[in-house]
């Protein structure tokens, strides 16, 4: 039998706190190579790249590359389009996707489970196959505003909010999540009287913090690093979001690497935030389910 | 029904108000974030035209360039097409075939005098004008030349094949740089067949053959472009030039930092040239090596989309833009090259005596479109991988081959484009 003794328990330790380490430094390293390499002029962000020079704040810093590049792009218009966008595709989609995810799991209807192997069905379908037929899809549907009834949804915020609210993945994992949920508050607030929406609002969703967060950070990631879908539906610039943006620094002979690398170092504080807000419950839903992000 | 003086007062207001409104014009243009003076030019040109007359109103939506072409396709699917589209030259046949641009119908005496790169032509009719053209350059210094007993070339008397690898080797010698040439290989995408197609052509080949369109057998890999594939590969293996790994940052300033001894750069990067080494720059032609010399033209250009309700409005604005002010304006903010002689003759750089004044005569001279097809965008992207395949030290006769395959298959598959 072996025994652990301070020494071997010391060992492990550090030995733990080294591959811990090794992979932090691993995915650290690339965001401070970004964030670095902004401060740096062009010719020295390209030769740093030989050293370790390329992760460390030497040779002639400013903040030049971020005047620069807010004098090519309106980045502030970009990142709040970015973050309308993908907050109001987030808070949709838990809505939506939790209430399906409710409906397959407590209620009884008919056909719920052909349903829900399609819906699992559609996971393995890949957006971009199937943005052509949405852009024309989309390029004809009407729409009461304002001002009317209007066609063509081209040009606009709800072209890159709505096709995204229902998704087969967030369903799926409100789902498994629910049915880990014990039957019996579900069954005990039943006979107690409270209605459907009751249970939902009152019982099931104040009971799914980490999948909601999970849910959460997933779709924010995916709707944030859009790039495909707002090219192809989207003209104008004051709608456009961040990373159609990053077309504005490159062109047909010369990329600006200080500049790009000072706007990706300013777009990827929104994502940054919203993981580590979330963090906490993540790791929770992670260690429960088993989903990666 | 009696009108009331209130509503008479507001329909009237609303009929005087329709006779005057200026019909709207949409006009994508390609160059958002380009961080010169190209955009704020269009700006004012577009205002200018609005101010000009009252029945048409140009709107300019801007789009970054990298994503451009895609957005265009995305609106052609959808039918959301702007009146007025910027399109780069050689794309224009493509964008014609698939019915996203309609022929000009402009007066083509309007055209007179300009420079061959500028105007675009599919199937016989001109679909789109530039403001401005390109051009590349043998660039280097005088007593580079002159120091090493090498002979200054002229349009006339450019330097042949033999001559110019006997530069190449002598310079090499000398031990006095990193690589006596530099090709710009740290640049891709379209820069490969814009700067490099002609070095195929000048040797007798070509990226498919101009006389049917319907093939490049023969041409892409035919006895001339066989000798073009092993001298291109020869400047690689003699370590005449640096390789497709090349430091963009060498790219930018290697030839002013004295690493390469002469550069193969368009007229865009020649006003550091001129600062740097003052009387001694040296812009040569391109190398005759056998078949002519030649170099790559057509920059970007204005057309009619082909789903305009308005395209008399759309070509009123673009005749507007077409006068000698705006092509002087347009290279004085920017550094093209302008249009038209007379343009020139009232811009800072290509005045008789200008320190660019010698681009001109290249585009004028040696100037040669791309292949005037739609295939053209597939036939760049598979030239430009076997020329990088070959530097990188591919067997020239099966990579050529291949090509050859690829560019032929999309032609079938497309039906022959048309031609």
């Amino acid at each position: 039998m072996a025994l652990v003794t301070p020494d071997n328990h010391g060992l492990r330790l550090w030995t733990r706190y080294a591959v811990l380490l090794l992979v932090a430094v691993i995915f650290i390293f690339p965001l401070l190579f970004m964030a670095m390499s902004s401060l740096k002029p062009d010719q020295q962000l390209l030769s740093d790249t030989n050293s370790l020079r390329a992760f460390l704040p030497v040779g002639d810093i400013s903040f030049q590359n971020y005047s620069d590049a807010f004098d090519r792009a309106p980045i502030g218009v970009f990142v709040m389009n970015s973050v309308l966008i993908t907050g109001a595709t987030v808070l949709l989609t838990l809505f939506v996707c939790s209430l399906a995810a409710f409906s397959f799991v407590f209620l009884d209807w008919a056909g719920r489970g052909l349903i829900f192997s399609v819906l699992l069905a559609t996971l393995i379908v890949p957006y971009e196959s199937i943005f052509i037929p949405m852009l024309l899809m989309v390029s004809q549907l009407p729409w009461i505003g304002f001002e009317g009834l209007e066609w063509g949804w081209l040009n606009t915020y709800r072209v890159q909010i709505i096709p995204f609210i229902a998704d087969g993945l967030t369903i799926f994992l409100f789902v498994q999540y629910f049915k880990d949920l014990p039957r019996e508050l579900i069954e005990a607030s039943r006979v107690e009287g409270a209605s459907w929406w009751m249970i939902y609002r009152r019982v099931v969703m104040p009971l799914s913090g980490p999948v909601i967060a999970t849910a959460a950070i997933l779709k924010f990631l995916f709707m944030y690093n859009q790039y495909l879908w707002p090219l192809m539906v989207v003209q104008a610039e004051e709608i456009r979001p961040v990373m159609v943006g990053l077309g504005y620094f490159t062109d047909q002979l010369n990329v600006p690497w200080g500049e790009v690398m000072a706007y990706l170092t300013i777009i990827t504080i929104p994502v940054l935030a919203f993981y580590l807000s979330l963090q906490r419950m993540f790791i929770a839903s992670v260690a429960s389910t088993g989903v990666k992000g | 029904m009696k009108m009331t003086p209130v509503l008479a007062a507001i329909l009237s207001t609303g009929v005087a108000g329709g006779a005057v409104a200026q019909t709207e014009l949409s006009l994508w243009y390609h160059g958002a974030g380009s961080a010169n003076a190209e955009e704020a030019l269009v700006n004012q040109l577009v205002e200018e035209f609005n101010a000009s007359q009252s029945d048409w109103a140009v709107v300019l939506e801007t789009f970054p360039q990298g994503a451009y072409n895609d957005a265009v396709g995305a609106a052609a699917l959808a039918g959301e097409l702007p009146d007025i589209l910027d399109v780069d030259g050689p794309v224009m046949p493509n964008w014609a075939w698939a019915g996203y641009m309609q022929p000009l119908g402009i007066d083509e005496a309007k055209l007179e005098g300009f420079l061959p790169g500028p105007i675009g032509r599919w199937n016989g009719e001109v679909y789109s004008v530039g403001l401005w053209d390109a051009a590349v350059a043998m660039t280097t210094r005088r007593s580079t030349l002159e120091d090493n007993g090498i002979r200054v070339p002229t349009l006339d008397a450019p330097w042949s094949l033999e001559e110019f690898n006997g530069a190449l080797a002598t310079l090499a010698a000398t031990g006095d740089y990193e690589f006596p040439l530099d090709l710009g290989m740290a640049w891709t995408g379209e820069w490969y067949p814009y700067a490099f197609s002609p070095f195929l052509q000048s040797f007798g080949g070509d990226i498919v053959d101009r006389s049917t369109y319907q093939s490049a057998e023969g041409v892409l890999n035919g006895d001339a472009a066989l000798a073009f594939g092993e001298w291109w590969q020869s400047l690689f293996t003699n370590g005449y030039t640096p390789g497709t790994s090349q430091d963009a940052a060498d790219r930018e300033t290697g030839l002013l930092d004295g690493k390469y001894a002469i550069a193969w750069n368009g007229n865009w990067a020649a006003l550091p040239v001129v600062e740097a080494f003052g009387d001694d720059a040296l812009f040569l032609p391109a190398p005759d090596f056998g078949n002519g010399a030649t170099i790559g033209a057509a920059s970007w250009q204005f057309g009619v989309s082909g789903t305009s309700d308005n395209p008399d409005g759309a070509r009123a604005f673009i005749e507007f833009a077409l006068q000698d002010r705006w092509f002087s304006a347009f290279s004085d903010g920017t550094g093209l090259i302008p249009v038209t002689s007379t343009a020139a003759a009232n811009t800072a750089n290509y005045k008789p005596g200008g320190a660019l004044e010698v681009f001109y005569g290249l585009s004028e001279a040696q100037a040669l479109v791309r292949p005037v097809t739609p295939g053209y965008i597939v036939s760049a992207k598979v030239f430009e991988k076997a020329l990088a395949d070959i530097a990188n030290g591919a067997d020239v006769a099966d990579t050529l081959d291949a090509a050859v395959d690829e560019i032929d298959a999309d032609i079938e598959a497309n039906g022959g484009y048309g031609h």
